[in-house]
């Protein structure tokens, strides 16, 4: 049973999280901080823009590196 | 546009999971037993319409900031998944997804693997196969279909984008089975890249919204972001061909 269990939690980390955890980690947070600034009532819609522009090259900068 | 933009990407999602499940079950259909990969492919087929019948409903009530802000989350980060592979296929970093080679590999898996028999299962190798391939590659055109329609709160567009999801997979699935052979034609790696875009513009569009974001011209903003983030996709395929890194294409076959 708790081997079943693994495997399924594996399969949803693969799912979802795919093959750079970065990525994911970087949405997280990106999508917290446009609720942070949201709610200051400060213009908010350039913070997931801004995290892609920046995460998407650093993770495929580790890629590259990686190999 | 954004009804057409969903509809295109939609479809092209579709287009590239039904050709990969398409490659799995013909490579361990003639290999092994086509009564069992029916089986397979019937009981995935049967576990999606259940996971699909539960989820449908229950995604309409959620308040629809919740759900833009979760379900933009996770179309950001499938979107960014899909990008960074495609970026790193084009730019010559990753081996390019090769149907006949994935097709090839399968069969000779096929040929050696043990025969077990289960129930009414004769080739259990062959069902787990057949099951597997369609139910994973079928899980992400289920959410991806589920999640664009229930954001746009349109019945008629989502059940549009189903429509064509359903005629995508025929037209993949006749095609695969009038050749007997995996459909390597298919500019995969192209549509991959396309889709990556799109899933990554709208995941960062509702994503924005569901946190309380306004955008400047509201809709109109993804006229602007779906170009600017296919700028940036291409301008760092164009940058890894050229850097220190840049090496030749593996010939070997990836997911």
């Amino acid at each position: 049973m708790i081997a079943r269990l693994r495997a399924f939690g594996a399969f949803c980390y693969d799912f979802v999280v795919g093959d750079d955890w970065r990525l994911a980690l970087a949405v997280v947070i990106a999508l917290g901080v446009t609720v942070a600034v949201a709610h200051t009532g400060v213009p908010a819609w350039w913070v997931l823009p801004a995290a892609v522009v920046v995460v998407l090259p650093v993770s495929l900068l580790v890629a590259v590196r990686r190999k | 546009m954004t009804g057409g933009a969903l509809f295109v990407a939609v479809f092209l999602a579709c287009v590239v999971e039904a050709v990969e499940a398409l490659t799995v079950v013909l490579a361990v259909g003639t290999t092994r037993s086509w009564r069992s990969t029916w089986l397979g492919i019937g009981a995935a087929l049967v576990t999606l319409a259940v996971i699909v019948a539960i989820l449908g409903p229950a995604l309409t009530v959620i308040p629809l900031d919740a759900l833009r802000l979760v379900v933009g989350g996770l179309l950001l980060i499938f979107g960014l998944q899909w990008l960074r592979k495609a970026i790193l296929r084009a730019s010559g970093h990753k081996a390019t997804h090769d149907e006949e080679a994935i097709f090839h590999a399968q069969r000779v898996a096929a040929e050696a693997a043990a025969d077990a028999s289960r129930g009414v299962i004769t080739d259990w190798y062959a069902f787990v196969v057949a099951f597997k391939g369609v139910l994973l590659e079928g899980l992400e055109v289920a959410f991806i279909v589920l999640t664009f329609g229930a954001n746009q709160h349109d019945v008629p567009l989502a059940a549009l984008a189903a429509l064509a999801a359903l005629v995508a997979v025929a037209l993949v699935a006749i095609a695969g089975f009038a050749i007997r052979g995996p459909l390597a034609r298919v500019p995969e790696n192209t549509l991959k890249f396309v889709v990556g875009i799109m899933l990554t513009a709208f995941g960062t569009f509702w994503g924005a919204e569901g946190a309380g974001a306004s955008w400047p011209g509201a809709d109109a903003a993804l006229l602007v972001l779906v170009p600017a983030i296919a700028a940036i996709a291409v301008g760092l395929v164009l940058l890894l061909r050229g850097s220190q890194f840049a090496q030749r294409r593996p010939a070997e076959a990836t997911r």
